[in-house]
């Protein structure tokens, strides 16, 4: 195990964690500002990832498909929350985890009349498909590298929306009290459609620049949905800083826990042993992770109410 | 009282029906039902009585499941040992899972019930030497003994039904009991039940652990369903679509876990098996997105119906 393998890793841990903060940092403020459970959320990413695909291959290039691909998914997010999810705002959690796992069964679907039920492919631009050479001599994959920039780009941009502006602090005002926000004149029915559409142009930035990487498919959002709640659940609900120390967490760990936990248990244990287990507990070590988390502070690392 | 009777004597009634009219089919697929019954009628007990949102049943669903399955596998084949052995690995799982889970409220505690069910899911993916990802066929249902034959669909269902009818009695006893009132007590204000003096924390583990060893139960008896058990079973969708059973049926009903099981599953049956004629005109293959007609048809029931489908027929008889 030599430092070039473990600084490939990091740098695989921390790609994968930055692609989590784009999905959890629009999870977490619904869920902070709107105390609203929405399992479709990993939904508007399969259908960022699907309309990126359509969109480079009929302009022929992937920095016009990128554009396009987010617009379309905010559009869509914005249509969903205005037509729907509104609805449910007053309803009980039990009430929105139905309505929204409706929401993903029609999303699949209707991603399979429109796609087809084959993966898609999807290339990342010609000029970033070759490794480059970073300081060290490690050979590292360029178009990783660009997803690395672009997340601690919009992970910064993201910081200043919310610490800096007015929309920002009005964020911060809805989820650390919403009922007070109201009351101080907050008009939060159209501050949380903006919310809503942001996050899903976050989920399709996510899901574009990873479709190359993954495979474009259905069901894609399902598992990583699921990471972006153990993200959110780890940071605390409604922290935008939580979901990104989350997210770095979850994505180190769970990236350099299948890479070196296998080599480490082969290394104490007995081979057909270490075999099995070694993939086994790197694929629960998040979980335990959260639940330590959670064990020691109930509310997330980073609370944001109260 | 009277109309449990009559939905059982139906129940009872439906395979000779059935045998009748050539359809035996349908007693597997009402086998199958019967079975998700009871799992959501498990998950109703500590949703709806308890109060408590657990996201993660399926990993007692599906521990019970591969008890069965690992057993029959290592050439234990006997339903005296491998059942009663699902139930305890189930409610042992439970007992840990909740001891650790009900420290936690609210939101988190969804998702930390759901962690676990992840964890155990990805537990058994990685069990190669019993399948892994593939599952776990087995060569036969369980034996009995004294000459009863489970593969025999007639006598497999007549089992399912009666093990139903014994976990809604069950149900039906333990909510009117001492210990139901205090769940109910609980659910209500747990502060309040605090102050009393009931040792909230304990009877609410305990309500958990009672669930999870139903649910390991119905595990036992799915995995001899199909004769097959997979890791697919512990998968979060499958949590999500028990817990859609109970919401759908009604939250906190004796029947709320029936009604949902069987709408949810027959729907699913209905749209894949039945061509309607001026759907397939506008639609040619419709039949193949019968996950688009399950969505439309929960988000209707969610906006329309908020009491599920139980809250709408009682307040149909109320009004």
């Amino acid at each position: 195990m030599s430092a070039i393998l473990f600084l490939e890793q990091s740098l695989n841990g921390v790609q994968f964690g930055l692609m989590l903060f784009l999905l959890a940092a629009g999870l977490t403020l619904v869920f902070g500002i709107m105390d609203m459970i929405n399992l479709a959320h990993g939904s508007l990413y399969m259908i960022g990832a699907y309309f990126m695909a359509s969109f480079v291959q009929a302009t022929g290039s992937f920095w016009l498909g990128l554009p396009l691909a987010l617009g379309a998914t905010a559009l869509v997010g914005a249509a969903l929350e205005i037509s729907l999810l509104r609805r449910l705002y007053g309803r009980d959690h039990l009430s929105q985890v139905l309505a929204t796992f409706a929401i993903i069964l029609i999303a699949n679907e209707a991603v399979r009349i429109a796609w087809g039920s084959q993966p898609i492919m999807l290339n990342p631009p010609a000029a970033l498909t070759g490794p480059v050479t970073l300081p060290g001599g490690l050979q590292y994959a360029s178009y990783r590298l660009l997803i690395i920039a672009v997340g601690a780009a919009v992970a910064v941009a993201l910081y200043l929306l919310v610490t800096r502006t007015r929309v920002g602090m009005l964020v911060r005002a809805g989820a650390s009290n919403r009922e007070m926000a109201v009351a101080m004149g907050v008009d939060i029915k159209r501050l949380f459609t903006a919310v809503f559409a942001l996050g899903a142009a976050l989920c399709a930035l996510a899901g574009a620049m990873l479709g190359p990487i993954l495979a474009v498919q259905v069901g894609m959002g399902e598992n990583i949905l699921i990471l972006a709640f153990v993200v959110i659940v780890i940071g605390g609900i409604g922290s935008i800083r939580g979901a990104f120390v989350g997210s770095l967490l979850v994505g180190i760990v769970d990236t350099s826990g299948r890479a070196f936990l296998p080599l480490l248990f082969s290394a104490f244990l007995p081979p057909q042993f270490a075999s099995a287990a070694g993939p086994a507990v790197a694929s629960v070590l998040i979980y335990v992770l959260m639940a330590g988390v959670l064990y020691f502070r109930p509310q997330g690392l980073f609370p944001a109410r109260g | 009282m009277m109309r449990a009777a009559a939905v059982f004597l139906a129940l009872a009634l439906f395979p000779l029906l059935m045998q009748a009219m050539d359809g035996l089919f349908y007693v597997s697929l009402a086998s199958r039902i019967l079975i998700y019954a009871i799992a959501a009628t498990s998950l109703n007990l500590v949703l709806g009585y308890g109060g408590m949102v657990s996201f993660g049943h399926a990993a007692f669903f599906g521990a019970g499941a591969f008890v069965v399955g690992i057993l029959a596998a290592e050439g234990v084949r006997s339903a005296w040992i491998a059942w009663p052995a699902a139930i305890l690995v189930a409610a042992l799982a439970a007992l840990v899972i909740g001891a650790m889970s009900l420290r936690t409220r609210g939101v988190y505690f969804i998702m930390i019930t759901l962690a676990f069910a992840q964890m155990i899911y990805y537990i058994f993916v990685s069990l190669k030497a019993y399948g892994g990802d593939d599952g776990l066929s087995m060569p036969s249902r369980s034996s009995v003994g004294m000459d009863i034959s489970l593969r025999n669909d007639l006598v497999w269902y007549y089992i399912v039904l009666a093990l139903l009818a014994a976990v809604l009695y069950g149900l039906h006893r333990l909510v009117h009991s001492r210990f139901g009132r205090v769940i109910d007590a609980i659910r209500e204000n747990e502060a309040r039940a605090e102050a009393i003096g009931f040792p909230v924390y304990r009877y609410k583990l305990l309500c958990f652990v009672i669930s999870g060893a139903v649910a390991g139960l119905a595990g036992a008896l799915i995995a001899n369903q199909s004769r097959y058990v997979s890791p697919s079973l512990l998968h979060w969708i499958q949590s999500g679509t028990l817990m859609i059973m109970v919401i759908l049926g009604g939250v906190g009903t004796l029947w709320g876990g029936v009604i949902g099981a069987a709408v949810l599953l027959l729907l699913e049956h209905l749209i894949a098996d039945y061509r309607i004629g001026w759907l397939a005109a506008l639609a040619p293959n419709y039949q193949d997105h019968a996950g688009l007609a399950v969505g439309i048809v929960l988000l209707a029931i969610v906006m329309l119906a908020p009491e599920g489908l139980a809250g709408l027929i009682a307040r149909k008889r109320h009004a």
